[in-house]
């Protein structure tokens, strides 16, 4: 049986953009218990009932030579050899990882090699951790803790700011629900079809709305969307919890991304979200600190490309 | 040429059926759902890879009309549900974007 219980293709969305964002460094246990290759096999075995662990790098000046696994203590044990020096008897090709790897290497390593750890090399190729399936569980579950502190925090906006209108609405967009992504601007463009004859109109209002809801998906810690019709326009207002935005006009260039390699294989994050946003709107303006993004977004509808019926509303 | 065309005409295997078949205005294709809400046309059918869920809501709001899901991509049945509900039409083909695109190119001047 895999040692691994996760995935690179099939788990959760969460997890999928965990294991794609984390590097292996961020991950690895980086106190390596190691040996010189004149240790013994007994000593590497008492090391192991020490320590707890089922498997010692061989390694030098910070230069992996080649590991002592359980395995390998066994054999010796079975065949007594116990008392011979590691250097004989260790494995020598070895699997290693780098760590500026993504997480996500880390994990389909262990599906395909079915081994219990993995030494990390950096890329000056010196021993600098080593990486087992209990390190990337309690990494995930310490990741997942920061993200509830975080979804406690959040929606405790006052809408006070939003604009208002004949028609208000509002939707909470979770991040990294790709599951959902898409319903509010789906409601929004419900909404001024009932009231907005030109189909063109309608299209820049769905744009507008599919893109900034996208960005909370994508960048946010989550946030909301709220939509207001007063006066002939249509008002798309975003309020995120955070990270915040560094660098807006960043943000504005077309092709500027910080999007990673899962969130882009899904078509997302090519860079032209909040660049497409101000194309398709009248009015545009956005706010960002750490704390959170407010971006404001209106779009004035004619009078002719209003439905008859709904004139003067 | 009509959306049901793709089938009949080009051979592209239907995968969701319930929509109005209606004229295709041209079609686009593009990888990148930003790029398809920004350039692709109303009514066009868009030649992609993106077999999920969110390449219907990117067609839903652009008014795209079919999907064409190249390379045999294998297509969700949460993809196809959502399809449904919108009237988008999805095929499928095994042939590439380059492929796929040149032949609806043609099959449109003809018409």
């Amino acid at each position: 049986m895999s040692p691994m219980i996760l995935n690179t293709e099939d788990s959760p969305p969460f997890i999928l953009e965990l294991i794609y964002r984390l590097r292996i460094r961020d991950v690895m246990t980086r106190t390596v218990i190691s040996v010189p290759r004149g240790a013994r096999m007994r000593d590497v075995q008492a090391l192991m009932k020490e320590n707890a662990i089922t498997g010692i790098p061989v390694a030098e000046d910070g230069r992996l030579l080649g590991l002592v696994s359980v395995d390998d203590i066994l054999n010796a044990l079975i065949d007594g050899f116990i008392d011979d020096v590691v250097e004989n008897r260790m494995t020598r090709n070895l699997i290693v990882l780098e760590d500026d790897m993504p997480l996500s290497f880390a994990i389909s390593y262990f599906e395909k090699y079915r081994y219990g750890r993995f030494p990390i090399l950096d890329r000056n190729k010196r021993l600098v951790g080593i990486i087992s399936s209990r390190d990337i569980l309690i990494k995930l579950l310490l990741e997942f803790n920061t993200e509830m502190e975080n979804l406690e925090k959040q929606f405790k906006w006052s809408d006070g700011e939003v604009p208002a209108g004949s028609t208000r609405c509002e939707f909470a967009v979770r991040k990294f629900d790709f599951e959902n992504a898409g319903k509010a601007s789906f409601e929004i463009k419900k909404l001024c079809k009932e009231r907005i004859g030109d189909p063109k109109v309608i299209r820049r209002i769905a744009v507008a709305a599919y893109e900034l809801e996208m960005n909370l998906v994508v960048h946010s810690n989550g946030g909301k969307m709220f939509f207001s019709w007063a006066d002939n326009k249509a008002t798309i207002v975003v309020v995120d919890s955070g990270p915040g935005i560094p660098n807006v006009e960043d943000a504005l260039r077309e092709g500027f991304t910080t999007a990673t390699e899962w969130v882009q294989s899904l078509g997302f994050g090519a860079g032209m979200g909040l660049p497409n946003t101000k194309r398709v709107t009248d009015e545009f303006s956005i706010e960002s600190s750490p704390k959170g993004t407010k971006v404001t977004a209106a779009i004035r509808v004619n009078q002719d490309e209003l439905l008859p019926h709904k004139e003067g509303e | 040429m009509k959306i049901s065309q793709l089938e009949t005409t080009l051979g592209f295997k239907t995968v969701q059926g319930t929509y109005d078949d209606r004229e295709m205005s041209c079609g686009y294709t593009s990888d990148l759902l930003s790029d398809v809400m920004a350039n692709a046309r109303e009514d066009c059918v868009l030649i992609t890879i993106q077999a999920h869920k969110n390449a219907v809501a990117v067609a839903t709001m652009a008014g795209i009309a079919a999907i064409l899901v190249c390379n045999s991509r294998p297509i969700p049945d949460d993809m196809i549900e959502a399809a449904r509900s919108e009237g988008i039409a999805v095929f499928i083909t095994e042939k590439s974007q380059f492929i796929a695109g040149g032949e609806i190119y043609q099959a449109l001047s003809r018409t």
